[in-house]
């Protein structure tokens, strides 16, 4: 350090920023073993509590149908063609027999008409990986709250760094994150019994990852241009839990659209979760369907170019106070 | 290097944080802002720093407008603010070079310097350390490092000291004459303390509810009190007012409370003059104290009391909390 020093050598770079504000929050994620273990735990008790305690396909199997007792049957030999003297016994056992069987068959085609695959398992897990990817791109963008209490976001905003590098390292930090759980629990899921459909190839998990990337960036960006503004962390997290539960119901996370009253279908419709959990359905669990698929990216493509220009005009306006 | 005319912000369209500032900062010197929380110091130097836009006014630094060309002043400073803003979660050393990054340093001059300025706030035995060990003064040099990770022309120091200890707060001094000595660094700084701005800054500019009161060397400021200051009092209940103006060398009398507060030139001189004036009228003089001017005096008579301590507004007041919680060790 010297008074005649060089004339300014500093660069500062989008690319170069973001990268090292958004290393900076994996890195505080990654060094927190306590919170690693968390990320893994919440999915597994969710889907070991939820996905296995709600066994819908078990309801239509023979064995919910219990042992039902139907006395014989007699038939007079006079309704028979041609008619005889005498009667026709059917044994009641020989009845339940074929019912049970024949419940099961039915069973398997209400759930493979109304779910698209006939375990509720994978039909839930996939459900799940939306719900966690929603949650997680919310709590994430929290962290600005701190950053801007600490006066750390001030200390950025001094810096010649571009504030789009700011937004969005946060908006990427969300978004992995999101994507780490999803993996974490589409893995648990395989574990646990999800069954890939026979269109299931490994480069699909691409086109998952793409899924789940629009929606974190859109979810959260808005999130942080909410959360941009709140003093407080009991703001964000109120509003948190005020929008995850209709988000989450409303949609098809954990039940099919088409049998919701047509008010809830109509925001179904309009829920970005609906078409997230769908697109992860349709490359992983059910057959291909290429026109389906390019209806969900096309709207979680809008979605995530209209929220996160929405969220990053606030954020920047704040930025710039 | 620092230029501010008729600065001014206005939070919420009705909170005026800052009035009108005006003030330059010369080349190499301290400049500090003296006052009490909520004076506006923070607010001010937000401002020149490109945190906040001013609602009036305009201000410049090293001749770059600090809104129209914000990112060319953003390049030529450094800032250590207020609070711990350094993450905790990472080692010192991989703070100082996220500041690198921010400031877009190429890498391998930033690792170079990085190391140097970790040597100069001695931080190299704890460079690998996660700054949640840190203990305040370690913080606060911390931050001092990453400031001047850019080799700023202009270095801006938001209380530097606050919530540190005596011994640590000396070290800092010291650290910030250095920058000055050695690396001929302008630097503007706020206090509240009177001391840090009495021993430190070749400048002060006292500000009070978003205005400058007055401003200039902290001698020049003392020796605008017009001298020393005679306190006495008398043992008779009576005006002694008159007797005492008449005596020679009294510049200003004031009755407070009991006690008389008297301004004058050559004070050792002059209190034996004015017991004797008492003493021929009839009166007694109980005690007598002679103070040579402080910054204390100064900002009692421009401010007209003592240095107050009020919250700055809900959220810097938990910052400051923090700050200073962490400042404790925990």
């Amino acid at each position: 350090m010297n008074k005649a020093s060089a004339p300014n050598e500093c660069r500062p770079s989008f690319a170069r920023g973001l990268w090292a504000l958004t290393r900076r929050e994996l890195k505080k994620w990654l060094s927190d073993p306590v919170m690693l273990v968390m990320f893994v735990l919440q999915p597994l008790i969710w889907m070991g509590l939820l996905g296995k305690s709600m066994n819908i396909q078990g309801l239509f199997s023979s064995g919910s149908l219990g042992n039902i007792d139907i006395p014989n049957i007699q038939i007079p030999g006079s309704f028979a063609n041609p008619p005889f003297n005498g009667i026709i016994v059917i044994p009641g056992k020989l009845l339940a027999q074929q019912l049970q069987q024949e419940f099961s068959k039915i069973g398997t085609s209400v759930m493979q008409n109304t779910f698209g695959v006939t375990d509720y398992f994978s039909f839930m897990a996939v459900g799940m990986v939306s719900m966690i990817v929603m949650t997680t791109t919310m709590f994430s963008g929290m962290s600005i709250v701190w950053d801007r209490r600490l006066g750390f976001l001030d200390k950025v905003i001094s810096t010649p760094v571009s504030r789009a590098a700011i937004i969005f390292a946060k908006i990427l930090n969300a978004t992995f994150r999101a994507m780490f759980q999803a993996t974490v629990i589409l893995a648990l899921a395989y574990l646990l019994g999800l069954q890939f459909s026979s269109t299931f190839t490994p480069p699909n998990l691409l086109g998952v990852y793409a899924a789940i990337f629009l929606l974190g960036v859109g979810l959260s960006s808005v999130f942080i241009a909410f959360s941009i503004r709140s003093t407080r962390m009991e703001r964000p997290m109120q509003f948190v839990s005020l929008i995850t539960m209709p988000l989450m119901f409303a949609s098809n996370t954990f039940f099919p659209v088409n049998l919701m009253p047509d008010w809830m279908q109509a925001i179904a419709k309009v829920n970005p979760l609906t078409y997230l959990t769908d697109a992860i359905r349709r490359l992983t669990i059910l057959p291909m369907d290429t026109a389906a698929l390019i209806v969900d990216f096309t709207y979680l493509g809008l979605f995530a170019a209209v929220l996160a220009t929405i969220g990053i005009v606030l954020a920047w306006r704040y930025l710039t106070r | 290097m620092i230029k501010a005319e008729n600065l001014t912000k206005v939070f919420n369209r009705s909170l005026v944080a800052v009035d009108h500032v005006t003030f330059s900062v010369r080349e190499g010197e301290i400049f500090g802002f003296l006052g009490p929380n909520g004076a506006g110091k923070t607010t001010t130097i937000n401002m020149l720093i490109t945190v906040l836009k001013p609602t009036e006014g305009n201000a410049s630094v090293l001749g770059f407008d600090v809104v129209k060309q914000a990112n060319e002043v953003r390049k030529v400073i450094g800032v250590v603010p207020q609070e711990y803003t350094a993450d905790e979660d990472l080692t010192g050393y991989e703070n100082i070079m996220l500041c690198a990054d921010l400031y877009g340093i190429p890498r391998d001059i930033a690792k170079k310097r990085a190391l140097e300025l970790l040597d100069l706030v001695e931080l190299t035995e704890f460079k690998d350390k996660r700054v949640e060990t840190y203990s305040g003064g370690m913080r606060r040099r911390l931050e001092l490092a990453c400031g001047l990770i850019n080799r700023p022309k202009v270095l801006f120091l938001d209380e530097p000291t606050l919530g540190l200890d005596v011994q640590t707060r000396a070290a800092t001094w010291e650290y910030i004459r250095r920058l000055k000595k050695e690396y001929g660094m302008t630097l503007f700084m706020t206090t509240h303390y009177l001391e840090e701005a009495d021993t430190l800054c070749d400048r002060i500019a006292i500000i009070d509810h978003g205005k400058i009161i007055v401003s200039g060397t902290p001698s020049e400021l003392k020796d605008s009190l017009g001298g020393d200051i005679i306190t006495i009092t008398i043992k008779e209940n009576a005006d002694v007012t008159d007797i005492i103006r008449g005596v020679e060398n009294v510049k200003e009398v004031r009755k407070e409370n009991e006690a008389y507060r008297i301004k004058a030139a050559k004070g050792e001189a002059t209190a034996p003059l004015i017991i004797e004036a008492l003493r021929r009228k009839g009166f007694t003089v109980t005690r007598l104290s002679l103070t040579e001017p402080t910054l204390n005096e100064v900002y009692l008579e421009y401010t007209g009391r003592a240095i107050r301590d009020t919250e700055e507004s809900k959220e810097s007041f938990i910052a400051q909390r923090i700050t200073l919680r962490r400042a404790r060790g925990r």
